[in-house]
């Protein structure tokens, strides 16, 4: 069994130990297996990485088994390890055995220990799947088994029935973009014969280009992307995510598997950079996507809903990337968000763990000086996705933004301007966040101020760490590490003059926002309590997130009850379906009712009926025959 | 009228004599006795045609519905016995319990 076989199958033996065995050995058994396969798996994949380094960079292939064979094309499954796959994978191990260690602290009152842990392996099994996959299929074995680990965690205290209820909400709207993805897999299929990543790559950038608009095939995967990655209009899923464990959202909702559809769009580059109108459809969603994500952020209280809301925009963000083509970019901002994303929603687990379950925001305050390292981790990852230097966000970001100006695949001063915007919000609701958490005057019940505690050292270490990533993560220059395989895309003629502007406006955007957000909810909030009075309208709007949901379910949810029930049910199934069956059974009933009485069992009129039918038939053969 | 035409118009009266008894007499044993009646009015004629045509592919029915008729009334005569025990009639009329 080759290397790569091996780190996608530690987090199954994981899942099955702790699904099978885990209730009956114990929490040390659960904790050693959960938090003991992925840690191995982390290592193995930095020996693969080190493999790859040895070899000059050449991707490493490997076989597992021949699923089937068609004709001349045989299905594996089939890994594939290359830059872009060892960024990825070093990134799902490696937050992912954090996120496992954090877990041991936050669950562990849970009755369900076991559970949550097989579930979390079940995940990194298939997100492994996903990225270390060669072909198509396996991605999409992947791609569907994280939404069913995403689903499976969401719904983790299904005895709420809101919170099964987003399970399901999650499912569902993935499924919408899955089909995207099969319908783009088999147009691949159709006209490329082929699901391997590679190869498909190159049938696209290579002189004879397949019989198919790469536009289409881009958007159709595409599709299948923002149901994943959370993007206009299939987003909606994400924020009522929240109502799984907090180290999930940090994993599942925030670092991992949300990424895997820039991952997508990344690894099939080489339709992408054929496809110019997809490419503009997928900036456009991305770059609506991250400003209206951040406007609804402004208005949340819960501290879980605004850390989601800034997942979306974030992601609105690689999307930005991914269509004005630089590839390595966007993997570069999914890099260092992974560090601050899961550090600001485990510091947020850690801040929820102190208040004894309370997620609001406005029932908080003053927890700085109670909590420090939980403040100071939290802090420094707020300033990281805020973009201020030199920490992790602040590089990424900001290459995001050079080339929205200056790539020569669409990028514009309109495009500048949005995500500049989007910037300042994220940096404003960010700092809010932190402004009215961790400062002023507690604002909770005397119980549960009374309880405030920091988390034991499980968490609070992982804190660190993931603190320390998002601080000095930015200065491994990942888009330079991918440009061998995704190439930077040109800059216009013309605009490198502006490169020291961008970097110097994104910088002077963190700290206003900083400054905004001081002056607004520094000590009492007065400031921005008469910006909320003042703008009441667009306050409840913002507050009720431009009412989407209301408004799919109006134009979606209700049309499909109706249809369902009153045309389905009532005329499809009971009147056609069961109509046709009972009248069937009628009929026979009464039919029969008839032709019983022709039984009188008179054995005398049935030899005579025997006789009539024999003289009958003479009759006819002696005047036919 | 030959020989051949007399034999075969006692063979078709045989045959509606036995139909006749089948239809209209409630003894069940007097019915199977005119079934029997049928059959060798079958036979009679299958054997006056084999002797006239000197085939012996007549012949050969004639045996064949000796052994079926033989079968039948080994299985029937049990099957009467067994009605008589139930009802203690040999009348038709009164085996009529499968009526619709």
């Amino acid at each position: 069994m080759g290397l790569l076989t091996l780190i996608v199958l530690l987090p199954l033996l994981g899942f099955v130990l702790n699904g099978l065995l885990g209730n009956r050995l114990g929490k040390g058994f659960v904790t050693a297996v959960g938090c003991g396969m992925p840690a191995i798996a982390f290592a193995v994949t930095i020996k693969c990485f080190l493999d790859l380094q040895g070899g000059g960079w050449a991707p490493i292939a490997e076989t597992a088994y021949v699923w089937t064979m068609v004709g001349q094309d045989s299905f594996e499954v089939a890994f594939w390890f290359d830059r872009l796959t060892a960024v990825m994978a070093l990134i799902v191990t490696g937050v992912g055995t954090l996120i496992h260690v954090y877990s041991t602290g936050y669950m562990h009152e849970d009755k369900s220990y076991a559970r949550y842990f097989a579930y979390l392996n079940l995940f990194l099994f298939f997100m492994l799947l996903l990225v270390l996959g060669k072909s198509l299929l396996v991605l999409f074995v992947g791609w569907e088994g994280v939404g069913l680990a995403s689903y499976l965690l969401i719904g983790f205290w299904f005895g709420d029935m809101e919170k099964a209820a987003a399970g399901k909400k999650a499912f569902i709207v993935n499924r919408i973009g899955d089909a995207g993805f099969l319908l783009g897999m088999f147009v691949i299929y159709s006209a490329v014969g082929t699901l391997d990543m590679p190869r498909i790559n190159q049938a696209f950038t290579g002189g004879a280009v397949p019989a198919v608009s790469a536009s289409l095939v881009g958007l159709l995967l595409f599709i299948g992307a923002t149901g994943k990655s959370a993007q206009i209009p299939l987003y909606v899923w994400l924020p009522d995510a929240m109502a799984g464990p907090t180290p999930v959202s940090a994993l599942i909702h925030a670092a991992t598997m949300v990424t895997a559809g820039v991952y997508l769009v990344a690894r099939m580059s080489g339709i992408y950079l054929n496809a110019p109108e997809a490419s503009t459809v997928i900036t456009a969603v991305g770059a609506l996507t991250a400003l209206m994500a951040a406007t609804i952020a402004l208005a949340q209280d819960d501290i879980k809903k605004v850390l989601a809301y800034s997942t979306v925009s974030q992601l609105g963000f690689m999307f930005v990337a991914l269509g004005v083509g630089a590839y390595g970019v966007a993997v570069f901002h999914v890099y260092t968000h992974a560090f601050f994303k899961a550090c600001l929603f485990l510091g947020a687990g850690s801040v929820i763990h102190a208040m004894s379950g309370e997620q609001d925001i406005k029932k908080m305050g003053g927890l700085a000086k109670k909590i420090p390292i939980t403040f100071f981790t939290f802090a420094l990852a707020t300033a990281a996705i805020a973009g201020i230097p030199p920490l992790a966000g602040f590089f990424s970001k900001d290459e995001i933004l050079w080339y929205a100006l200056a790539s020569d695949r669409g990028g514009s001063w309109l495009l500048l301007a949005v995500m500049a915007s989007t910037a300042l919000l994220t940096a404003f609701y960010m700092f809010r966040l932190l402004w009215l958490t961790f400062f002023g005057k507690p604002r909770m019940l005397k119980d549960v101020e009374h309880h405030i505690h920091e988390s034991p050292p499980s968490m609070t270490g992982v804190l660190v760490v993931l603190a320390l990533l998002s601080a000095v993560g930015g200065f491994l220059s990942i888009p330079h590490f991918l440009e061998p395989m995704l190439a930077l895309p040109g800059v216009k003629p013309g605009m490198d003059a502006f490169h020291y502007f961008v970097v110097g406006g994104s910088i002077a955007i963190a700290l206003v926002g900083l400054a905004g957000a001081a002056f607004f909810f520094g000590g009492e909030a007065l400031p921005a309590a008469r910006i909320k009075a003042s703008f009441a309208g667009l306050y409840r709007v913002l507050n009720n997130k431009y009412y989407v949901d209301e408004f799919y379910d109006r134009a979606i949810n209700r049309p499909l009850l109706w249809i369902s029930d009153a045309v389905f049910l009532k005329v499809g199934d009971r009147l056609l379906v069961d109509g046709t069956l009972n009248g069937l059974a009628a009929l026979a009933q009464r039919a029969a009712g008839r032709l019983s009485r022709v039984q009188t069992g008179s054995l005398h009129k049935y030899a005579f009926m025997v006789l009539a039918g024999m003289v009958a038939s003479l009759v006819w053969m002696w005047r036919n025959g | 009228m030959d020989k051949v035409q007399m034999l075969q118009v006692l063979a078709a009266s045989l045959f509606a004599l036995g139909l006749t008894g089948v239809i209209i007499r409630r003894n069940v044993l007097v019915m199977l006795m005119c079934m029997e009646l049928m059959l060798n009015g079958v036979n009679l004629s299958l054997a006056t045609f084999a002797h006239t045509l000197g085939s012996a592919v007549g012949a050969v029915l004639v045996f064949l519905i000796f052994v079926v008729a033989a079968a039948e009334i080994a299985i029937a005569i049990p099957v009467v016995l067994l009605l008589v025990r139930r009802k203690r009639t040999l009348d038709i009329e009164s085996y009529s319990d499968l009526k619709g």
